[in-house]
């Protein structure tokens, strides 16, 4: 999937955009440009400075300046109490910022990957995840655990699944899934204040990513409600929701207008704008990076066939990575990512404008 | 954070005065750190001779301990190897000897740990034996402990007892169910440790945590009606047997993966450490104790642990109930070194060997390893030998174990040896401790009582919890956050 082109966003008529419910955002075109990984430093930079009860732990977030360079200039900023570089033990270290978190100290531990986050599931979910619920209540867990998620570049198999799904679908966790600068300062604010687990899924190709944010987004109380989905553009013929990664200007050409969704929170998920969305729309493409079976696209898919179905035109199209472990060549890898020509065909089907495809795997 | 070296070397132990001999490179390695992996012996079951070191006979294993260097001046003094009073035979687990299968063990248990250093090794043997003979000497005119203090320990071993048996009569009745894991004869290491605690240190345990949470100040009441899943429960039913978690005392949990809580509790530890040196919360000395058992010492959430607790210096101690037995599996056949206690010092921190049965030398040592602790000196790894006098769990029928082996440790339970050494010293009369034992019998029935009586949890109580903030359920269909629809917890389960 591309990214959207946020010039040409721009250069084009950009109507304000209306959510659901409350949070009114508008954009100025001579807005400052920030990168996600500027947006995401100064999100951390300023709950460290405002908590102390926040710190960092993490393989690489100190010295290093963070193996991707988002936590640049904290250590110097917040000395070596407050951002921890650990040994190379997931399991054991996502454990000590549990631990930490029971007593409420507020860590935010940091993944190299996502990926490498299967060695510690054990604390996410077990210990993380059901505390709240196993102790009634007594024992909170303010923790964020993010990273970068799902493919980069070449990575390989091992290094390029998508996570969202699987911590999706265990209750306790807050999963949220930033796009914009916007997006990443907002929502991570939000869940390093937030009492319960966060799972907060970065990804590494947005992370130099430069984005239009306002003067509101750069203040330092900014926060963006955990739960509710936003909708990036308006547009009345189908309705396409995605999360981090997205393109839909493409459909414009053909005279399809999309309505973008960008989910931001995977969990919980904001049901009711996708249902409000797809009943104006009337129809739905979900757009995943990862594995197809079991995905978010799934799950959206059945709830809004629980909750819409009378107003769905045309049956829901799931557009989501090849149920393949990533390969590695360049062409192989570009064909088991979605891309923008994927949404523009299955858009075009959802709008029967072409003929449906037989039934892939 | 940093390590001081010169810290470490000469003042690991307060009772080890700076006598280190300075031939001994002023490294953090570990032969200096193995000074420290000692074996205790306390006065309460000292052999009529001085114990000397022989291997073991076959059948039954038996373990005598040597004295050790609680008297610094007897400690340190020898760098150079002795040979002629020494007296163990530093053997190592026969190569020769057939494959151990089942309890039949013919593994000979070293006093000193390891054979890496033999010369510092003989130095702390020669010194033994005097030690032995002057800590006997002292026995006679200093007891380990009060009238007042014998009465507590001796009431919550009882009390550990007391309710585990009744679990068990209770699991049969079908009042209990799912797993449940009992604690029958390892009641020394949770009363010895963690009578020592104060309210604010904590303590995380594992499945077999009934007793953990009782001595830490859980009432009876509430660890019975947790384990009948009623809504009076100390987590409302919601946790069960083996989570029992009070924020109230400090227990945090009740992990079912073993090796799960000793992250948690090196975080624990962390917070505490934290909070003394960045919150600025100057006399924040919040000790945790970790226990486990020999199953979870193969596991590598103990390892990556023990590694950055001695690398952060964090206040907590790591128990490992040695019990022998990971549900049906040896721990001999499980472990490539079977002595615990030598994994601490790999990784910087003293590696203690405590007979398990006894509970005042659990509590001689969770003094030193707690106050070690408390004072910012580090972690310390303490391994107790001890049995468990029941089976795995109520499901487990318990076969593979010798009846011999079982026997033997049935003549050692922690609870008759501490009876025999209140009476013999005169602490206590038969006539104080049946008292105990009847007003612990009360306790539990009426906790049984009082659980039997609690109602279950109410549908509304289903969807609860899940999040410190409800509104992680996300917004409804009409555009409100769900939590705050009053049927949110009411009807299905599905949100």
């Amino acid at each position: 999937m591309l990214a959207i082109a946020r010039q040409r966003m721009l250069g084009q008529s950009f109507k304000k955009i209306l959510p659901a419910v409350s949070v009114l955002r508008s954009y100025s075109s001579a807005a400052k440009q920030i990168t996600v990984r500027e947006a995401l430093n100064s999100a951390l930079d300023e709950e460290m400075s405002a908590d102390p009860k926040v710190f960092l732990m993490g393989e690489e977030v100190g010295e290093y300046q963070g193996a991707y360079k988002i936590t640049k200039g904290l250590l110097e900023k917040y000395g070596p109490e407050r951002v921890l570089d650990t040994p190379i033990t997931e399991a054991g270290f996502t454990g000590i910022g549990v631990g930490a978190a029971y007593y409420g100290l507020k860590p935010v531990v940091e993944f190299m990957t996502f990926n490498f986050s299967m060695q510690a599931i054990d604390h996410i979910i077990n210990s993380a995840a059901k505390s709240n619920y196993m102790s009634a209540g007594q024992i909170s867990v303010p923790i964020v655990f993010r990273g970068p998620n799902g493919a980069a570049a070449g990575v390989g198999a091992q290094h390029s699944q998508c996570y969202a799904a699987w911590y999706a679908s265990c209750p306790g966790l807050k999963v949220l899934s930033p796009y914009n600068s916007e997006d990443a300062r907002g929502l991570l604010k939000a869940a390093i204040r937030d009492p319960d687990p966060v799972v907060f899924l970065e990804n590494e190709l947005l992370y130099g990513e430069s984005f239009p944010v306002s003067d509101e987004v750069l203040d330092s109380s900014f926060c963006l409600p955990i739960g509710k989905a936003k909708i990036e553009r308006e547009g009345k013929d189908v309705t396409i929701t995605a999360f981090s990664k997205m393109a839909a200007e493409m459909l414009e050409k053909d005279g399809i207008y999309a309505e973008v969704i960008n989910l931001r929170s995977i969990r919980p998920l904001d049901r009711s704008t996708i249902n409000a969305s797809v009943r104006k729309t009337n129809r739905l493409i979900t757009v995943e990076e990862g594995f197809p079976q079991h995905g978010v696209g799934a799950e959206i898919c059945a709830s809004v066939v629980e909750e819409s179905f009378s107003y769905l035109d045309a049956p829901v199209e799931r557009i989501a990575g090849a149920d393949v472990p990533m390969p590695y060549a360049a062409n192989l890898e570009r064909m088991a990512v979605p891309q923008v020509e994927d949404i523009v065909r299955a858009a075009k089907r959802a709008c029967y404008r072409s003929v449906p495809l037989a039934a892939t795997a | 954070m940093s390590l001081s070296h010169h810290h470490l070397n000469t003042n690991i132990l307060p009772t080890l005065s700076a006598t280190i001999p300075t031939p001994f490179p002023l490294v953090f390695s570990a032969p200096i750190v193995s000074f420290l992996s000692f074996i205790f012996s306390s006065p309460l079951s000292l052999p009529s001779s001085p114990p000397i070191f022989s291997p073991f006979p076959s059948s039954l294993p038996t373990r005598k301990k040597m004295a050790t260097a609680f008297s610094p001046s007897k400690f340190a003094a020898q760098p150079f190897p002795l040979n002629t009073t020494s007296q163990n035979n530093p053997l190592t687990i026969p190569t020769t000897a057939s494959p151990f299968l089942g309890s039949t063990r013919k593994l000979i248990r070293l006093s000193s740990s390891s054979n890496l250093n033999i010369r510092r090794r003989s130095g702390t043997v020669v010194a033994v034996s005097d030690v032995v003979k002057e800590n006997k000497s002292k026995s006679t005119l200093n007891l380990l402990i009060t009238k007042e203090e014998g009465l507590e320990l001796y009431e919550d071993m009882v009390l550990g007892r007391a309710f585990e048996d009744m679990c068990a009569q209770m699991y049969y009745r079908g009042k209990m169910f799912g797993f449940v894991h009992l604690y029958n004869g390892q009641e020394a290491i949770s009363t010895g440790f963690i009578k020592l605690l104060k309210q604010q240190d904590s303590v995380v345990s594992t499945y077999r945590d009934h007793v953990h949470a009782l001595s830490k100040g859980v009432s009876a009441r509430a660890v019975m009606s947790e384990l009948f899943g009623k809504t009076t429960g100390c987590c409302r039913g919601q946790g069960g047997s083996m989570h029992m978690f009070s924020r109230e005392h400090n227990v945090l949990g009740g992990f079912a993966f073993i090796g799960e809580g000793i992250p948690v509790a090196t975080g624990a530890a962390f917070t505490s450490k934290y909070k003394r040196e960045v919150l600025k919360e100057a006399d924040c000395d919040h000790v945790t104790l970790a226990f486990f058992g020999d199953g979870t010492c193969n596991n590598g959430q103990f390892f990556e642990c023990l590694n950055m607790a001695a690398l952060w210096k964090l206040p907590i101690v790591f128990v490992v109930e040695n019990n022998l037995w990971a549900i049906g599996m040896s721990h001999l056949r499980a472990t490539s070194d079977p002595q615990i206690y030598k994994k601490g010092p790999a990784f910087g921190m003293p590696g203690v060997h405590v007979d398990g049965m006894d509970v005042l030398k659990v509590r001689e040592v969770a003094k030193e390893a707690i106050g070690r602790a408390r004072r910012g000196e580090g972690p310390t790894l303490v391994e107790c030998e001890t049995y468990r006098f029941r089976g795995h769990s109520l499901a487990d029928p318990d076969e593979l174990r010798d009846p011999a082996e079982k026997a033997h440790y049935a003549a050692r339970d922690p609870i008759t040896a501490l009876k025999k050494y209140l009476i013999e010293n005169s602490l206590a009369s038969e006539a104080d401790l049946k008292a105990i034992d009847k007003k612990i019998d009360e306790v539990v029935e009426e906790a049984v009582e009082f659980a039997d009586e609690s109602p279950v949890p109410p549908q509304s109580q289903l969807l609860e919890n899940v999040f410190a903030d409800p509104k992680g359920f996300g917004i409804g269909p009409d555009g409100q956050y769900r939590c705050e629809d009053p049927k949110f917890t009411e009807g299905t389960a599905q949100v």
